[in-house]
């Protein structure tokens, strides 16, 4: 009885195996040749004019949702506010009036990125994305 | 590149502290600095050099001063402006119905004596009392019930004694709004964001999302920046602010000289807004 | 074992789809629900809890009562009651399971619901009830499947099992009395600031979920070759008898202290929920349906003859299962927030979306409770054929 190595249905079982090989890689089919350029983003004057971020570029590019997890951390649960950089400059942990003060370009700057890498933050929900806008 | 990697990890593993809500974030930022950096300072987090601070934040609310609601207005307009309240019964709305009355979201209100402190009832009340319009907002209890229900801690009690909604954590439960017997907590049923006109938000401060809960937060925000809440300034010198535990402070003396009454007294919350009637 | 739950009728197929079907438009509103917020249902800023956590209290009750067949048998070695103890284990899986459903459905953030893992915090009850519900699932699955796969095998359940069985029998008490102390110790709401309130949960869990097991033990008997016993009926049936006796007596304890010493804030609840206050009172004749199914019923199996005749039974199990219905899935959480705590009155009257969702919920319990029940039946026919 154990020897009975006979595969049963054995059409329709390939058949089913080359179908859902296709469909589960569908995506790189679908996507061949087509590979979106990365975002060129778009710094303001102010921006420019400010020559570093808060961290470095690169350090910023990386991490600046960790540097924003810990921001609002420390803003809403120790009520510390200010931020002193590697360099000895103080900032408001604020990403409204901060980060956005510099950045005041958010669909260029904020969202070309997030939308590249499909990502969508909630930060938006609360936060009011263009002060600047909003205070007339 | 590889400069960039370790900048990465370390950013990382910042993050990982600062969640934890830990200071030694600052000494990570330090530790990965071991070459050509050195010479740097650390970053630092701490409070801003204005900041007020107090053991415990308290408010004394002296009624005489006020003889009707329209003195009340301006000291509700400016808090719900400043914090971004939505205004649900606003009939010029084109989302306004009579049963958004259901949604609305209040920091700081009007309610009559009877109300305000309902456990009293008297029926031969002072005419003044009767009529009056008391201001009721979060007592930032001493030993608040909501802190006690929060399951997340999104609710609590900061050093300075005021009690903190923290709208990233909140679940929206609702087991706070429960457990206050103010009713000072509003939950956002809906997206506040229609209900704010776009030209009156206030950029500084956040709007809320659906499905969190809210309240008074005694103007943190501004005292971080060396201001008193917007209440006590809009009031004319009829609401005072300061530390409780402060003999100097201007509560202490005022509590000191006058005669005042908290809400719901005798459920030992210990709420920290006083009245002088 | 879960094979036999695809093997069925027409009419078990019928029934499942039936479910299915209610189960998708629940979720299609749940979705809704999810896009809009909570101000999709009927809830407000003085009645902050609804339908939802009404529903999760009541059906804690009937989960927390597989308890008195669990008792009987494995503490008192009341060896008729080895033949439907699954059914009440089962029972508890499936409320259990729906419990957790309206917690989630009553979330405004539900997608943070981790958050209570992340930041374990014990001074919160309902951090308590998170652990004590979902370990009591996870009993009474464990508990369930080894005892009913021991049976099919016709061999004695693992030794293992039983410490964790006697475990469950605590637990069962502790998920009601975690839950009342959801609400008994919040200062400012007098109509559940009180000690009763987790003896007068558990009281009414159960009369409510053994009465439900007897309409199920007759449904049983009657559509498949399976009898769960005239003799189980009848213990179960004193069992509903004691305890709807001592609800109803705890509420009369409670009135007593409240009207008694005459204090408003108590007092003002119970005058809303059976006169109504200040005009206000969408649920008096509901409360006194709720008391007089409730009476009747006390009425109907205290005397042993109308109690012995398993139709009349079946009328008093309906009764019962009713009238503690609307007292905790309607008057138990509305009463306590109206009036607010600053003695407005505002009611609250669910909505149809809410009303669907609830239904969506219920049916998915069914539809566990089904396979579940199929499982065991079959099982059982198996064995005795």
């Amino acid at each position: 009885m154990a020897s009975n190595k006979q595969m049963y249905d054995k059409g329709k079982v390939v058949a089913g195996l080359v179908i859902f090989v296709i469909l589960i890689t569908f995506p790189f089919w679908y996507n061949l040749g087509k590979a979106a350029p990365a975002p060129e983003l778009k710094l303001t004057e102010k921006a420019k004019a400010e020559k570093t971020c808060v961290m470095s570029k690169e350090e910023m590019k990386a991490g600046h949702m960790q540097l924003l997890d810990i921001w609002r951390e420390r803003v809403v649960r120790n009520a510390d506010r200010t931020y002193v950089n590697e360099s000895g400059k103080e900032y408001s942990m604020s990403l409204s009036n901060t980060c956005l003060d510099c950045h005041s370009n958010k669909a260029e700057f904020c969202d070309k990125c997030h939308n590249y890498v499909s990502v969508a933050p909630y930060c938006w929900d609360c936060h009011i994305d263009n002060p600047k806008e909003a205070k007339k | 590149m590889e400069n960039s990697r370790r900048r990465f990890l370390k950013i990382a593993g910042i993050s990982a502290l600062g969640v934890a809500g830990a200071k030694p974030v600052l000494d990570v930022f330090a530790s990965g600095d071991s070459h050509g950096e050195a010479a740097k300072a650390q970053p630092e987090i701490r409070k801003g050099e204005k900041a007020l601070t107090a053991k415990q934040w308290a408010m004394v609310i002296d009624t005489r001063k006020f003889k009707s609601g329209a003195d009340l207005e301006p000291i509700i307009e400016a808090c719900h402006k400043i914090h971004n309240v939505p205004d649900f019964m606003d009939k010029e709305n084109p989302e306004f119905k009579e049963d958004n009355r259901r949604h609305v979201i209040k920091w700081i209100w009007e309610e009559e004596y009877n109300h305000a402190f309902p456990t009293g009832g008297e029926p031969f009340l002072n005419e003044r009392i009767k009529h009056l319009p008391f201001l009721v907002l979060c007592n930032h209890c001493e030993d608040p019930p909501c802190v006690r229900a929060c399951p997340t801690k999104a609710t609590f009690k900061r050093e300075d004694g005021i009690v903190v909604m923290d709208f990233h954590r909140c679940i929206g439960c609702r087991f706070c709004m429960a457990a206050c017997p103010y009713g000072s907590r509003s939950f956002n049923f809906r997206d506040p964001r229609p209900f704010i006109k776009a030209e009156e938000r206030n950029p500084e401060f956040p709007t809320r999302m659906k499905g969190v809960v809210e309240k008074c937060n005694f103007c943190a925000e501004r005292l971080a920046v060396g201001q008193m809440p917007a209440c006590v300034e809009a009031s004319n010198g009829a609401i005072a602010f300061g530390d409780l535990y402060d003999p100097e402070s201007e509560v202490r003396k005022l509590l000191a000289s006058n005669f005042t009454i908290r809400r719901k007294d005798g459920l030992g919350t210990g709420p920290t807004v006083y009245y002088i009637v | 074992m879960l094979e036999i739950a695809f093997k069925g009728t027409k009419r078990y197929y019928g029934w499942m789809i039936a479910l299915a079907s209610v189960i998708g438009v629940g979720f299609l509103c749940y979705l809704w629900q999810l896009k809009f917020g909570l101000g999709v249902t009927g809830m407000s800023r003085d009645v902050s809890w609804g339908f939802y956590i009404a529903q999760f209290t009541f059906l804690v009750g009937v989960a927390a009562s597989a308890v008195m067949l669990v008792i009987p048998y494995y503490l008192h070695n009341y060896k008729a009651f080895g033949k439907i103890t699954i059914l009440g284990e089962f029972l508890a899986v499936a409320s259990v399971s729906m419990c957790l459903m309206f917690i989630i459905a009553d979330l405004g953030q539900p997608m943070r619901a981790f958050n209570v893992i992340l930041n374990p915090t014990p001074g919160s009850i309902l951090f308590w009830d998170m652990i004590v519900l979902n370990g009591y699932l996870l009993l009474n699955i464990v508990i369930g499947w080894n005892v009913l796969e021991a049976e099919r095998n016709q061999v004695a359940p693992p030794a293992w099992i039983k410490p964790f069985i006697y475990l469950s029998v605590p637990w069962a008490v502790s998920i009601h009395t975690v839950t009342a102390f959801l609400y008994c110790g919040l200062p400012g709401r007098g109509f559940w600031l009180t000690a009763i309130l987790a003896p007068r949960f558990l009281s009414s869990a159960f009369a409510a979920g053994p009465s439900f097991l007897i309409l199920l033990c007759l449904l049983i008997r009657k559509i498949s070759k399976f009898d769960p016993g005239k003799e189980q009926i009848q213990s179960l049936a004193k069992i509903v008898t004691y305890a709807i006796i001592l609800n109803v007596f705890f509420f009369a304890c409670e009135v007593f202290t409240v009207f008694y010493s005459n204090i408003p804030e108590h007092k003002d609840h119970f005058i809303y929920l059976f006169a109504g206050l200040h005009g206000h009172g969408v649920l008096v004749p509901w409360m006194w349906t709720s008391l007089t199914l409730m009476l009747l019923a006390i009425i109907l199996l205290v005397i042993p003859a109308s109690r012995k005749q398993e139709g009349v039974l079946a009328v008093a199990c309906v009764f019962v299962f009713v009238g503690t219905w609307i007292d905790k899935g309607l008057g138990m959480i509305s009463g306590g927030f109206v009036p607010n705590p600053m003695h407005h009155v505002s009611e609250y009257v669910p909505t149809i979306p809410e009303i669907i969702i609830t239904l969506g919920v219920y049916a998915t319990g069914f539809f566990i409770l089904s396979v579940l029940f199929k499982l065991a039946v079959t099982i059982k026919e198996e064995v005795s054929a």
